[in-house]
């Protein structure tokens, strides 16, 4: 994520300093955004930059959800330059120095056992302003592009019929027999249809990417690909009765992705509850198609006009 | 085909055939979209179906409108799309077909494009009926196939018609005589000609004018009013048959899939129809001094049959796409289309009366149409359960 924003945003400097690592993969980046009170409402977030007279930055505040922290070099970081203004207009995006003094990486173990994500503390560290990217205040405005490409990341996957979690379940119901129930019968038919439907739907999306139309579609897949993959698993659970009382393995490991194909389908059931999560809740992302693609009016917002440091905490 | 034999016969699920509208259809979409904004408005469609009075009437109505659809079939050549030039049609594929039943379904328009220029069409064309299929594609003769409009693809042949003997009066060779009842069939009160599936030895079909002696079509009070069915009577009704046997199994069969295909689009239009319907009214009605569309409750549900219409959308596409490239995975596309699209359009419809509010339950607002024929349609062609049941064998997932 960190490279399209670096190419949109940064400095020629910059661009020259820090893309060839990243795409070599000798330097890994990782993203610090989320907060513990800066979720859906990330514009929200508190963690401080204070300039120093010298013109550098002082920066306190705690990230969370992580990937990679433990082993990248450098981070992307929004924070607060500006309290007192409302609350999209204070932030400024940084790249951040992973080894400097003052940062402190703990993984934070997810409830499927292992932690593929960290907590980042940060404690008075330094960040020059030649390590600002974009303009003081624009902060927003660069994250935002950012998430925009994380979603297209996220939806546009090609796979072949049953490619998806679809196909663990579709394999286990023609290899157990004698699990099958009218009732899950049923269900696993609904649920094929809906996968197959929803890579035809992929499919799509990409042709009319590659045709010029791009459209709000990535949003759909994302919503659909969370709510799905949860049946799914939630449906192989069940399938697999007896076995499905078992879980593979609770040992604190530091995977750095998901693993939905090599491991079980209790596994696979609580890792797709963060789908629905990261990367946008389905509820923010039901927001933005409502509010974007539909046009409809947004809810009354209490937070607008009001400078970030007088909001209700 | 199981997905294994489907693998080795070259994986038709993973050819990744073109999901989007050509300009051409987007073309015709516009033009019939322009034609039918003019012509066929909901309240135009509301205004046939009259009064109350006339409602409980429906002999004295005239559901079916044969002027609009004169101007569809024969002025923008909607009735010759699945026909080749040569045979006086326009020689376009299923895409076109099935871009044209969408833009009707957006209007509920009371025309028997399905019934004659897609379902009777196919009939004709699979039996090789040259002249038959001449005079539908010019749009001088509609035509429906004597089936209820429930039979879904996969059907057993339908045998409430029967091949009476000839009577003796029957001079001229080749002509034969039904006798029989098929029930519910739509399309039919407005056709010229039945393309009629009769018991036999062989079975076979059979072509019918409505006008002969020996016809007699009631019509039904329909849940659909913009697509009403009637009851056919067949009383030594004199005949000409035109395919029997094996041909005509598959004549059928090659109908019965067009008529699912085209109306999984036909519930696309109607579904995206009904969320726009219902967008624009929930950004007008205010309630608690604030636009009805600003609580999320109403918000979230608008945005999930959005994304909705984007799963539609690539199903019904594909299952049009597999037609007119004559894929073999044609059989699992229409499946899937017609169960998804079904299920989509009469959620979209619920939603559209539920959002409107009290007005979205009178009479005089159009919701009901678009209720009445999303729930109709979800039956039509085989209820999505049956298409979903049959993916058990099309896609190898068996049952207990």
């Amino acid at each position: 994520m960190a490279a399209p924003t670096i190419l949109a945003f940064g400095s020629g400097k910059q661009r020259k300093r820090w893309l060839r690592p990243l795409w070599t993969g000798e330097e890994i980046w990782c993203q610090l955004f989320s907060e513990p009170g800066a979720g859906s409402d990330l514009a929200s977030l508190g963690t401080r930059a204070v300039r120093d007279p010298g013109g550098d930055w002082v920066v306190s505040g705690q990230k969370v959800w992580t990937s990679l922290a433990h082993q990248a070099r450098w981070a992307i970081l929004v924070a607060r330059t500006d309290p007192d203004v409302p609350k999209h207009r204070g932030l400024s995006y940084f790249a951040l120095d992973m080894t400097a003094p003052g940062v402190e990486v703990r993984p934070l173990r997810q409830l499927t056992g292992e932690a593929e994500f960290n907590e980042v503390f940060i404690t008075d560290v330094h960040i020059p302003d030649a390590d600002r990217i974009g303009e003081v205040g624009d902060g927003w405005k660069v994250a935002t592009g950012t998430l925009m490409n994380e979603r297209v990341a996220i939806g546009g996957m090609s796979m072949p019929r049953e490619g998806g979690m679809i196909g663990g379940a579709a394999r286990a119901w023609r290899e157990h027999p004698e699990r099958r129930t009218p009732g899950l019968h049923d269900r696993m038919l609904r649920l094929w249809a809906e996968a197959e439907i929803a890579r035809l739907a992929g499919l799509r999306l990409r042709q009319q990417l590659a045709a010029g139309q791009p459209g709000p579609e990535g949003s759909a897949a994302k919503i659909v690909f969370a709510r799905l993959n949860q049946e799914i698993s939630g449906f192989e659970v069940e399938l697999a009765g007896a076995e499905g009382l078992r879980y593979d393995d609770w040992t604190m490991r530091r995977p750095a992705h998901a693993d939905f194909f090599g491991r079980g389908p209790g596994y696979r059931y609580l890792r797709a509850k963060g789908n629905s999560i990261e990367g946008g809740t389905s509820e923010i992302l039901r927001n933005i198609v409502a509010e974007r693609v539909l046009g409809l009016p947004s809810e009354p917002r209490v937070d607008k006009d009001v400078p970030w440091k007088d909001l209700p905490r | 085909m199981s997905i294994a034999e489907a693998e080795a016969a070259g994986k038709p699920g993973e050819r990744a055939p073109d999901l989007l509208y050509s300009e051409a259809e987007r073309d015709l979409a516009g033009s019939l979209r322009s034609l039918l904004g003019a012509r066929c408005r909901p309240e135009d469609v509301l205004g046939r179906l009259g009064g109350p009075g006339q409602a409980d009437r429906p002999g004295e109505t005239e559901p079916y409108d044969t002027v609009l659809w004169k101007a569809i079939a024969g002025d923008l050549g909607c009735a010759g799309l699945l026909v080749p030039e040569e045979q006086d049609g326009a020689g376009a594929s299923f895409r076109e077909a099935a871009t044209v039943a969408e833009e009707l379904g957006r209007a509920v328009a009371p025309v028997p494009y399905l019934g004659s220029a897609v379902v009777a069409t196919t009939a004709l064309l699979t039996v090789g009926d040259d002249l038959t299929v001449r005079e539908l594609a010019r749009g001088d003769v509609t035509a429906a196939l004597a089936v209820g409009s429930e039979s879904a693809p996969g059907a057993a042949f339908p045998l409430t018609a029967r091949v009476s003997g000839p009577k003796s009066s029957d001079s001229r060779a080749g002509v034969h005589r039904l006798r029989g009842r098929v029930r519910g069939v739509a399309d039919a009160l407005s056709a010229d000609l039945l393309i009629v599936p009769s018991d036999g030895v062989p079975h076979g079909l059979y072509v019918v004018g409505t006008g002969v002696e020996g016809v007699r079509r009631t019509p039904i009070v329909s849940l659909d009013m913009t697509r009403q069915l009637c009851d056919i009577d067949f009383e030594d009704a004199p005949a000409r048959a035109i395919a029997s046997g094996a041909e005509a199994d598959r004549a059928l069969q090659a109908a019965l899939s067009a008529g699912a295909a085209a109306i999984a689009s036909e519930q696309l239009g109607l579904a995206d129809k009904c969320l726009e319907m219902t967008v624009a009214y929930v950004k007008e009605r205010r309630q608690f001094a604030r636009p009805v569309g600003s609580f999320q409750g109403l918000k979230h549900r608008l945005a999930d049959l959005w994304v909705g219409l984007t799963q539609a959308r690539a199903a019904a596409r594909y299952a049009a796409a597999c037609l007119a490239d004559v894929d073999s995975d044609a059989p699992l596309a229409i499946a899937l289309a017609k169960s998804y699209c079904g299920d989509l359009a009469v959620r979209a419809a619920e939603e559209c009366v539920q959002m409107h509010g009290g007005i979205g339950f009178t009479w005089e607002h159009p919701a009901h149409l678009y209720l009445k024929r999303a729930k109709a349609a979800s039956i039509a062609f085989g209820t999505s359960d049956a298409h979903r049941a049959s993916l058990a064998r099309l896609a190898d997932l068996p049952g207990a």
